[in-house]
């Protein structure tokens, strides 16, 4: 079967690198290149770029980064963050990005999964759902949680993925930050009815956390950044308890 | 030198930068009478098979791409069309090698696309592999396969069913996982290739 996957995200705005990164022999902690070389030596087996960038010169400087990136790393990765329309997409495709994750511009313009996975193949489209439980309820949420909507969490993501998402990185804006564990209870619940790859975010504290998502959830893919970015769990480490765990990983 | 048969089918600067870091020298392929300038070719690919056949087509480079006599590499899309044909748009391909290229069914109980590292054993000795170590992980990502073949099958993969990961027949080589996107093992792979 397919193993189950890491993945490192990495915040990035005006080029370079943000949050604490707190590695070993890194000459530039700011170097998202540098960053992502790294954790493809240790392991990871796939990378997020989430562009923070809120300048007009936001576009040329993520296609120099992608470019750096696809030049000197072996693995795939995933841009996400100010993608709004075709043009966005297939710019950082072209320079060697191998999907994109779009969120609030699906939300405000659904047509847009659906265009793009007719333009790109629905393997280069990853929808990213920030939830959030509002009186009961799973709500999606826009601006990294801060501006609530009507929409159901489980609802929407059926409608991306009948619109021809190729993946769902599901952020819990619950969990997220508190180093408690991922949502397993949703994303399970979630999982069960998809046909298509579920990434687990937001809540990773331990290395149990990614193997309980794993058993629990049965997600495809699980991601976090700061237990990374601050080397609080190596991610050799990581997969060789996952192994002894029975999950499938790529050690 | 390695040419990359140029049929505008989608991205390739990911497997041209893999090439780099390999040091293996290549150039774009956009028409036949180029040919003899190189020992080898790499046909890439991604997307729609039956898109990919019709460029292919338009390019007008079907019937020298089905007569070179040097190793020829197809990589995902590019492996697919030097299958007969595919479930994807019904489409006939290259028919270069004798198997069919087919969509991952519900009944599989499995998710489609296919993505991520699955292991990859070898079934019959090839080049290919070449100090990789049998059981390695590659990057995949599709929805339609390549039957498996006992004769024309290099290497398999189990994900719902065993299907082709890599096929070969004579000088022409396919892979589905992306040898660019596969770590060292992959850069292995893609050298391997250029040593043919």
């Amino acid at each position: 079967m397919v193993s189950k996957r890491i993945i490192p995200c990495l915040d990035v705005k005006d080029g370079r690198t943000v949050k604490g990164i707190n590695f070993v022999d890194l000459r530039d902690a700011g170097d998202p290149v540098e960053l992502a070389w790294q954790y493809s030596r240790q392991g990871a087996d796939e990378l997020v770029f989430l562009d923070i960038t809120a300048t007009n010169e936001r576009r040329k400087t993520m296609v120099e980064l992608v470019k750096s990136v696809a030049r000197q790393v072996n693995i795939p990765f995933t841009i996400g963050g100010g993608i709004n329309e075709i043009a966005d997409a297939d710019v950082l495709l072209n320079s060697g990005a191998d999907k994109i994750s779009i969120n609030s511009a699906a939300v405000r313009n659904p047509e847009l999964i659906n265009e793009l996975a007719n333009a790109f193949g629905k393997q280069f489209v990853v929808v990213a759902v920030d939830t959030k439980r509002v009186n009961g309820k799973n709500l999606v949420h826009l601006n990294g949680g801060r501006i609530a909507t009507e929409i159901e969490t489980e609802v929407w993501i059926k409608e991306v993925e009948s619109r021809g998402a190729g993946e769902i990185l599901l952020t819990s804006m619950d969990h997220d930050g508190t180093k408690a564990g991922f949502d397993n209870g949703l994303l399970g619940k979630i999982n069960s009815t998809l046909s298509i790859p579920i990434i687990a975010s937001g809540g990773a504290g331990t290395i149990q956390h990614f193997a309980d998502t794993f058993l629990e959830a049965n997600v495809d893919a699980a991601l976090a950044a700061s237990v990374f970015h601050y080397g609080e769990i190596l991610i050799p480490d990581l997969k060789r308890e996952l192994r002894k765990q029975n999950i499938e990983v790529r050690l | 030198m390695i040419g990359i048969i140029n049929y505008g089918a989608g991205n390739i600067f990911s497997l041209t930068a893999a090439l780099d870091r390999q040091k293996i020298a290549y150039e774009m392929v956009n028409s036949a009478d180029s040919f003899d300038r190189y020992d080898r070719f790499i046909i890439p690919g991604v997307g729609h098979a039956g898109a990919a056949m019709q460029k292919l087509e338009e390019s007008g480079l079907v019937e020298s791409i089905k007569s070179i006599t040097k190793p020829v590499l197809g990589i995902c899309v590019g492996m697919q069309l030097l299958t007969e044909f595919s479930e994807e748009g019904n489409s006939s391909l290259l028919g270069i090698t004798p198997v069919k290229t087919r969509h991952f069914t519900e009944d599989l109980k499995i998710k489609v696309p296919h993505t991520g590292w699955n292991k990859v054993s070898v079934q019959n000795e090839s080049k290919l592999f070449e100090g990789i170590p049998n059981e390695t992980y590659f990057y995949f990502v599709h929805s339609y396969f390549i039957e498996f073949n006992s004769t024309f099958t290099v290497a398999f993969a189990d994900y719902g069913l065993k299907f082709s990961a890599a096929i070969s027949k004579n000088n022409f080589y396919g892979v589905q996982f992306h040898p660019e996107k596969s770590g060292e093992a992959g850069e292995q792979l893609l050298k391997n290739f250029s040593e043919l």
